[in-house]
């Protein structure tokens, strides 16, 4: 009996100094923005629950059975995907791949080269300069696409890889942004001694500022390449050739195939959901950059 | 009609500036010979409908490959956005050679000048089709425009089943129609008979060139806009009482929601065209064989005219350098035997050409109408008694308004005379705007 009876008190003897010496663990929880925050959650995940579950569902499922029951034709979805037209559907994917990754670096590169000479040189028309960008920024990509299809129309690219790719090298939030960042992570000091070692500009910029503007350059990547992914209209009234249409474009060419033919509802899902994952795939790589911030600390005042 | 004066002026241009272009273009192109008469010829094609590639397939190896003109398919998204593009392109001189355009559209292009008359060249493919579907790519004129491919004559679906099961007869006339609703809404509170739904233009459209609308005419040099005309009126005032009074459902087609209830039996007919059953497979799989197609219901005993809702036409672009081989292929592609038998099968369509209408393709009922073996000999029937159609430059505002003003005259069951006036005068400001005289 007395050996139970200790058996029973030694843990909690063992466990009192531990809560004795221990913070009290009296951690308030925010309920309000917690619950916000769960329901922002809630907001932007539902969706995305819809169409993984949409995506499994077959033609007959999928308008007459329960939304958020999984269906049973997730594999024939693939194949049906997969052999729709011999498989366009990778083609778009690809192409979307080159417009977004391939814009994304050249816009992410013209971003750094002119947010760094906007931060760090002072030139006549800087701020003149700035401001044109700032106007960039307000000014919705819409509104510019028509202009610049009928521009690239006239040097004859329309219908190109480039009248796609061309539109999106500039791109005034990148700037703005790089410009930000610069002026905060590239200290003046540095380049100052960078040039009094003899170094060219060039050298200054590629050898010092670029790698402490990794983490800003690496958020404007980001940015430009969701940004291009997503992007509707440009390809839209640039392309005509299904073949180069990204993969926004393909899908809705499948949605609208005219009165007589009904749309392809679950090829539609199924590519969707495809489309979203080397968003989440590059997210989850692209994430560790974040934290470079190794050269920030080279100046200390 | 007024803008042909225009128009006629600037063909000229376009000839002129076309003729420049094709010199510079046999500098340049080793491929492209730029003999715009005939000849070789390379020629792009925008069009939406699905194996379309497949039909082209069979010309370019055969009377395209004896004629050196090769046309290559360029698949689109279909819709209004589609003839955005196409005006857009032609803004820039950069067109396709051919489009599709569905009827409604072509006033809108050519009131742009972005289609080419082609009259010369379409040769005898007039005689291949009913006068009321020619005259919609003639738009009265002594033009051409494009050859129609394929219509939409409106037709009246039922379940049979469940008709029989609720002791309902198919309406003739379209009070018969109300009564049968209203029939049904009292015995069963829970079933619809049909819905009215605002989020296709193309349905009230039809409606309305079957109670005799003429929505656009010319008069003189001015254009007249009658889209509250008393025909018009009449269709507006039955739907709208009809909603009003609850005797049908109020909630737009083309939703998960309208799938369900067409899948369920919760609505049990359906106002549609010639391709419902397209539209029927992916909405309602569970109720394949049970449905059943009536021509539309009259306005009165002694009539026998149907609307339609949908249909398109092959176009020649004034952007095009070889009008002639482009003309040649559109005709050969909506009259020849071959074609027509590979686009039916290809890209589902019904044809435009009154032969094709009863060929072998269309031996058998369409797959989800299997119970229904005489469907298209009926449907061929019907097409016969399709009313004319009057189709304005601006097509898209009045259907973008309908859209907006119906849309919410169903969802309030309020009174749809006002919203038709909206449309009208939403139509008419949009006119005025752009520059056409318009009569009041």
């Amino acid at each position: 009996m007395s050996s139970l009876a200790v058996r029973k008190t030694a843990p909690a003897a063992g466990t009192t100094p531990g809560t004795a010496q221990g913070p009290p663990l009296r951690r308030r929880i925010a309920l309000v923005p917690t619950l916000t925050l769960l329901l922002g959650a809630l907001y932007c995940l539902l969706p995305v629950a819809w169409v993984v579950i949409a995506a499994t569902k077959s033609g007959s499922e999928l308008f007459s059975t329960f939304t958020f029951l999984p269906g049973t034709g997730f594999t024939d979805n693939l194949s049906d995907l997969n052999a729709y037209r011999e498989g366009v559907y990778w083609q778009w994917m690809g192409n979307s791949a080159l417009y977004a990754g391939v814009g994304a670096l050249l816009s992410t590169a013209v971003s750094a080269i002119s947010g760094y000479a906007l931060a760090i040189y002072r030139f006549k028309g800087r701020e003149a300069v700035f401001s044109v960008l700032m106007a960039g920024v307000l000014m919705p990509p819409v509104i510019l696409a028509i202009p610049q299809y009928l521009l690239l129309a006239k040097a004859d690219l329309a219908d190109t890889y480039g009248a796609v790719l061309l539109p999106l090298v500039l791109s005034p939030y990148g700037v703005y942004l790089a410009r930000i960042y610069a002026a905060a992570a590239v200290p003046a000091d540095v380049v100052e001694a960078g040039r009094m070692d003899g170094a060219s500009e060039w050298r200054i910029f590629t050898r010092i500022a670029l790698p402490m503007m990794v983490p800003g350059l690496v958020t404007v990547f980001l940015f430009q390449f969701v940004a291009v992914w997503n992007n509707f209209l440009l390809p839209f009234i640039m392309l005509s050739d299904d073949e180069k249409f990204p993969i926004t474009l393909g899908l809705y060419t499948l949605l609208e195939q005219g009165s007589n033919t009904p749309a392809l509802y679950t090829l539609v899902i199924t590519g969707a959901l495809l489309a979203v994952l080397p968003l989440i795939a590059l997210f989850l790589v692209v994430q560790r950059f974040w934290s470079l911030d190794l050269l920030s600390g080279a100046v200390k005042s | 009609m007024p803008n042909i004066t225009k128009h006629r002026r600037f063909v000229a241009t376009a000839v002129a500036v076309t003729l420049g272009a094709t010199t510079l273009a046999a500098c340049g192109g080793s491929d492209d010979d730029g003999d715009a008469r005939s000849g070789p010829a390379k020629l792009t094609y925008w069009t939406w409908t699905p194996g379309m590639d497949k039909v082209v397939d069979l010309w370019n190896k055969g009377p395209g490959k004896e004629q050196q003109i090769t046309v290559t398919v360029k698949k689109q998204a279909s819709g209004d956005t589609l003839v955005t593009k196409i005006l857009t392109a032609h803004k820039a001189g950069k067109g396709p050679d051919l489009v599709q355009a569905e009827y409604q559209a072509l006033p809108t292009l050519v009131s742009n000048d972005a289609v080419a008359d082609i009259a010369k060249e379409s040769g005898d493919a007039k005689g291949k089709f009913a006068d009321g579907v020619w005259q919609q790519t003639t738009l009265g004129s002594d033009a051409v425009y494009a050859i129609p491919q394929d219509i939409g004559p409106m037709m009246f679906y039922y379940r049979e089943d469940l008709f029989e099961k609720y002791g309902l007869t198919v309406p003739k006339t379209w009070d018969e129609f109300a009564a049968t609703a209203r029939k049904l809404k009292k015995e069963e509170p829970d079933v619809d008979l049909t819905t009215f739904s605002a989020n296709d233009s193309g349905l009230f459209a039809g409606l309305a060139q079957q109670a005799g609308a003429k929505w656009w005419t010319t008069e003189g040099q001015k254009w007249k806009v009658g889209i509250d005309d008393a025909a018009t009126r009449k269709v507006a005032d039955f739907w709208g009482g009809l909603v009003k009074e609850g005797a049908i459902d109020n909630q737009p087609m083309y939703t998960p929601a309208w799938n369900k209830a067409l899948n369920t039996g919760r609505q049990i007919a359906w106002v549609s065209a010639v391709w419902a059953p397209g539209t029927l497979t992916t909405a309602a799989p569970d109720t394949q064989g049970k449905w059943r197609m009536a021509p539309l219901p009259q306005w009165s005993d002694s009539e026998n005219v149907t609307g339609s809702w949908g249909g398109s036409s092959t176009a020649v672009t004034t952007d095009s350098q070889h009008k002639g081989a482009a003309a040649k292929f559109a005709a050969w592609l909506n009259t020849d035997p071959e074609a027509l038998t590979a686009l039916a099968k290809e890209g589902g369509i019904y044809p435009a050409a009154t032969t094709a209408q009863t060929s072998d393709a269309f031996a058998q009922p369409p797959a989800f109408f299997s119970n229904q073996t005489e469907f298209y000999t009926a449907a061929s029937d019907i097409a016969k008694t399709t009313a004319p159609s009057a189709w304005g430059p601006n097509v898209n505002v009045a259907y973008t308004s309908f859209k907006d003003a119906f849309g919410t005259a169903a969802k309030d069951k309020s009174d749809f005379g006002a919203a038709l006036k909206k449309m009208r005068d939403d139509t008419v400001a949009d006119m005025k705007k752009q520059g056409f005289e318009v009569s009041e």
